[in-house]
C-alpha cells in the first residue's frame, strides 16, 4: 500500500488521482499534511499540487460525470470531514474506471458515502441560510458571524447574493478565520484581524441606533409566537441544536 | 418609531396571529429584480418556536379589531383582550427590517374584520402594494383573502402577493354553522374559487407572454381546526381532498384545538392539544399529495378515524397484506413508495440504484430505508427475509414493541378522547 501525503485542497485531490494513474499504483491511502522525513509509512510519496494535472483529471470527470455530479463531488470535498478523502478518492477512481455514469450506483459504498457527505453539508449549507443573523453596523453595511460545522461559506455566496442584492453585506466564519464581502457589485473573500481584546462595548457601539431595538422587537416576536401549551423542547432543540444558538438573536 | 407602542403592539398581534398554523414560504418563484431586496423560491424557517413549530414569516395580524364572533378564536367580539392596531407604515418597516437581519422569509398578514369585508381585505393590499413597489421588496407575501371581499380587491392581492388563503375554520359546514354563526360556507368559498380561475388564467398568460405578470405563484392555502366539533378522520380528509382537487389548494394545514375560550359549544378549557391526531393528519394527507395514495383507502365509512398508535402508510398496509411482500429489485415506484419505512427519497435511490446491480438489506439501510419496518413487506437480494406468515396484527406488534413513539406520553390521554 502506498500513502499519498497531499494538502488537502481539491486540486491536491485531483493531482493525487493523476498520481495514482501516472504510477499505476493499486492500493492506495490519501494522508493530509506536510512531508516529514521518517518512517511513519512504509511507502510514501508526495503528491505536489498541480493545477495542469488537476486540470486534466477534471476534466476526464465531466466526462464521466453530469454537472451536478461534479458539483456535488466538490460539496463533499468541502465537508473537509477527517478521514474521508479516501472515500472520495475511491468514488473519483470508481467514476473513471466504469464506462457508465455511476453518480447513482448507491450500492456502491464510495457513492453512497459521498452522497451522505453531500447532505451533510448541504443541510448545514441549508443551516446558514437560515440562522445567519445580520447585525446593522453604522456605516449601514449588515455584518454576521458564523461557526459552521464544515466549510460552507462558499456555498453560500450565490444565495446571499440573489437576496441581499440592494446592500452590503459581510459574512464571517470565525472558526476557519474568513469571510465573504458583498460592496453591491462584487463578493470577495476576506479576512479581519480583530483585535485582541476589543471590548463588547466597543462592538455594540458600531451598530445603528435602531440595530437593539430591533433586536428586541424579534425576540419579542418569538416569544409571542410560541403556544405554551403546545411545549415540545425536543423537537425545538432537534431543529435547533444548541451549538448554533450563541449567534442566533432570539436564543441569546 | 417608538419601541416600547411597537413592541406592544408586536405582542398583541404575534399572539393573536399565532393559531394560523400556516408558515410556509415555499412554492414561489419570485426573483429579484433590479437589485431590490429578497426573492422567494425554497422556502427557509429562520427559527423554531419552543413548541417545535417552525418560524419562516413575520405572522402578524393587521389588527385583532374584529366585528365577528366565532367562539374558537381569541379575537372574537365578546371577548374581553387588549386590542391594538398596526399602521400600514409599521407592518413594511417591521417587514423590511426584520427581513434585513435574515430573521424571515417575509410576511404573513391576516387581519380581524373591522368595518366590513372591503375595508379589510383594501388595507391588507395596500401594505403588500407597499412592500413590492415603494420598496422593491421581492419576499415572500402571504395574504389572508377576506371573504366578501369585492373581486378587484382579490385580484390586485394575487398581483401582489404569493399566497392567499382562507381558513375554513371547521372541515363541515354544520362545525362551522354551530361555531362561527356570522360567517357562512358559501361565502368562504366563494374567493378560493375566484382565485383558483384567476392563477389558471394568469399561468395560461404566463406560457404565452414571458412579460405577463405573476399572480399568486405560490397557490392557495386553507387551514382546519381539529377536534372542536366532532367531525371524523373521514370527514375530514374527504373534505381536504375535495378542496385540493377541486379549487387545487397547495395545501390543507390541520390545527390541532388550542382550548382559549370557555365556551359551552367547545371542548373544556384543561382539554388537552390532540397532538397526535393532527400528526396523524398531516402524515395522512402527505400520503395523498406525495405518496399516491387515495384518500379512501386511508380513510372510509368502515375505518372512521385514522390510527393513533401507528403511522397512516403502516395502518394500511397491514389491512392490506396480500399486496405483500414485494420484491425492491423488481416492482415499480409507485409501489415501493407504499412500503412503510420507505419514503420518497430512499424509494428513487432504490430504483435508481438497483440498474447498477441486485440490493440487499445492507443497501437499503445505507440508502435510509427503515429495515425494522420494511423488512416485513419486502424481500431484496437476501437469503434472510421474513418467512413466517404474520397477520397484520402481529406486524404492528412487533412494530410497536421495538419502537418509541415521541408521543407516547400523550398517547393514553389522547386514546380516551376519541
Amino acid at each position: 500500500m502506498t500513502t499519498l501525503i497531499y494538502d488537502g485542497t481539491f486540486e491536491g485531490l485531483l493531482t493525487a488521482v493523476f498520481d495514482v494513474y501516472a504510477h499505476k499504483l493499486d492500493v492506495v491511502k490519501l494522508h493530509q499534511g506536510e512531508w516529514l522525513e521518517g518512517a511513519l509509512f512504509d511507502e510514501k510519496m508526495q503528491v505536489i499540487t498541480d493545477e495542469t494535472r488537476a486540470g486534466r483529471v477534471l476534466k476526464a470527470l465531466k466526462l464521466k460525470l453530469s454537472t451536478l455530479g461534479v458539483q456535488r463531488l466538490y460539496a463533499a470535498h468541502l465537508a473537509e470531514i477527517p478521514g474521508e478523502d479516501n472515500n472520495l478518492l475511491g468514488f473519483i477512481r470508481y467514476a473513471i474506471d466504469t464506462d457508465e455514469n455511476i453518480e447513482e450506483d448507491y450500492g456502491n459504498r464510495y457513492v453512497m458515502r459521498v452522497s451522505e457527505m453531500v447532505r451533510m453539508v448541504r443541510r448545514e449549507k441549508h443551516r446558514m441560510e437560515a440562522f445567519i443573523r445580520f447585525q446593522k453596523l453604522r456605516d449601514g453595511s449588515f455584518y454576521a458571524a458564523i461557526e459552521p460545522d464544515f466549510n460552507v461559506l462558499p456555498l453560500l455566496i450565490k444565495h446571499f447574493r440573489s437576496r441581499y442584492a440592494d446592500m452590503k453585506w459581510m459574512i464571517y466564519d470565525l472558526r476557519r478565520k474568513y469571510g465573504i464581502y458583498y460592496d453591491l457589485h462584487d463578493t470577495q473573500f476576506i479576512t479581519l484581524d480583530f483585535a485582541e481584546n476589543s471590548r463588547q462595548a466597543d462592538i455594540v457601539a458600531a451598530y445603528t441606533e435602531d440595530e437593539g431595538m430591533y433586536q428586541n422587537l424579534w425576540k419579542n416576536y418569538f416569544k409571542s409566537v410560541n403556544i405554551t401549551s403546545r411545549k415540545n423542547t425536543k423537537l425545538h432543540v432537534r431543529h435547533i441544536p444548541k451549538r448554533y444558538w450563541k449567534h442566533l438573536t432570539e436564543k441569546i | 418609531m417608538d419601541a416600547d407602542r411597537i413592541t406592544e403592539k408586536l405582542n398583541i398581534l404575534a399572539d393573536a396571529a399565532k393559531y394560523d398554523v400556516s408558515c410556509s414560504s415555499s412554492g414561489s418563484k419570485r426573483k429579484n429584480e433590479n437589485k431590490g431586496l429578497g426573492n422567494a423560491s425554497n422556502g427557509i424557517c429562520h427559527s423554531y418556536t419552543e413548541d417545535g413549530r417552525c418560524v419562516s414569516l413575520l405572522k402578524i395580524l393587521l389588527t385583532n379589531h374584529c366585528i365577528f364572533d366565532c367562539a374558537y378564536c381569541v379575537s372574537r367580539k365578546s371577548n374581553d383582550i387588549k386590542r391594538a392596531a398596526f399602521t400600514v407604515q409599521e407592518v413594511v418597516d417591521l417587514t423590511i427590517n426584520f427581513y434585513r437581519r435574515n430573521y424571515i422569509e417575509g410576511l404573513f398578514l391576516s387581519s380581524g374584520i373591522f368595518k366590513d369585508a372591503d375595508f379589510t381585505m383594501e388595507r391588507l393590499v395596500r401594505v403588500a402594494k407597499k412592500l413590492r413597489l415603494e420598496h422593491n421588496f421581492h419576499g415572500y407575501i402571504h395574504l389572508k383573502s377576506i371573504p366578501g371581499a369585492s373581486d378587484e380587491l382579490m385580484n390586485e392581492a394575487g398581483l401582489y402577493a404569493d399566497r392567499l388563503s382562507v381558513n375554513l375554520e371547521m372541515p363541515t359546514e354544520a362545525g362551522l354553522k354551530l361555531l362561527a354563526p356570522d360567517k357562512s360556507h358559501q361565502e368562504m368559498i366563494k374567493p378560493m374559487g375566484y382565485l383558483k380561475n384567476a392563477i389558471i388564467k394568469h399561468t395560461e398568460e404566463k406560457k404565452l407572454f414571458k412579460k405577463a405578470p405573476i399572480f399568486a405563484p405560490a397557490g392557495q392555502s386553507t387551514q382546519v381546526i381539529i377536534g372542536a366539533t366532532p367531525e371524523n378522520d373521514n370527514q375530514i380528509l374527504h373534505s381536504a381532498n375535495y378542496f385540493y382537487k377541486n379549487f387545487k389548494l397547495k395545501r390543507v394545514y390541520y390545527s390541532g384545538y388550542v382550548p382559549v375560550l370557555e365556551d359551552s359549544r367547545l371542548p373544556a378549557l384543561n382539554t388537552s392539544v390532540p397532538m397526535v391526531r393532527e400528526n396523524r393528519l398531516y402524515q395522512a394527507d402527505w400520503l395523498m399529495r406525495n405518496y399516491g395514495f387515495h384518500v379512501s383507502e386511508i380513510v372510509n365509512n368502515h375505518q372512521p378515524h385514522l390510527d393513533l398508535d401507528i403511522d397512516p402508510k403502516l395502518s394500511w398496509a397491514i389491512r392490506n397484506m396480500q399486496e405483500f411482500p414485494i420484491d425492491v429489485n423488481r416492482a415499480d415506484l409507485k409501489i415501493i413508495l407504499r412500503v412503510p419505512g420507505i419514503g420518497v427519497l430512499s424509494a428513487q435511490k432504490i430504483v435508481s440504484a438497483r440498474k447498477f446491480g441486485k440490493l440487499n438489506w445492507e443497501h437499503l439501510k445505507r440508502m435510509g430505508v427503515s429495515v425494522n419496518r420494511a423488512k416485513y413487506f419486502i424481500t431484496c437480494q437476501s437469503k434472510e427475509f421474513e418467512r413466517r406468515d404474520l397477520t397484520g396484527n402481529a406486524i404492528k406488534q412487533f412494530i410497536l414493541a421495538t419502537s418509541h413513539s415521541k408521543y407516547i406520553k400523550n398517547v393514553h390521554t389522547q386514546l380516551n378522547l376519541f
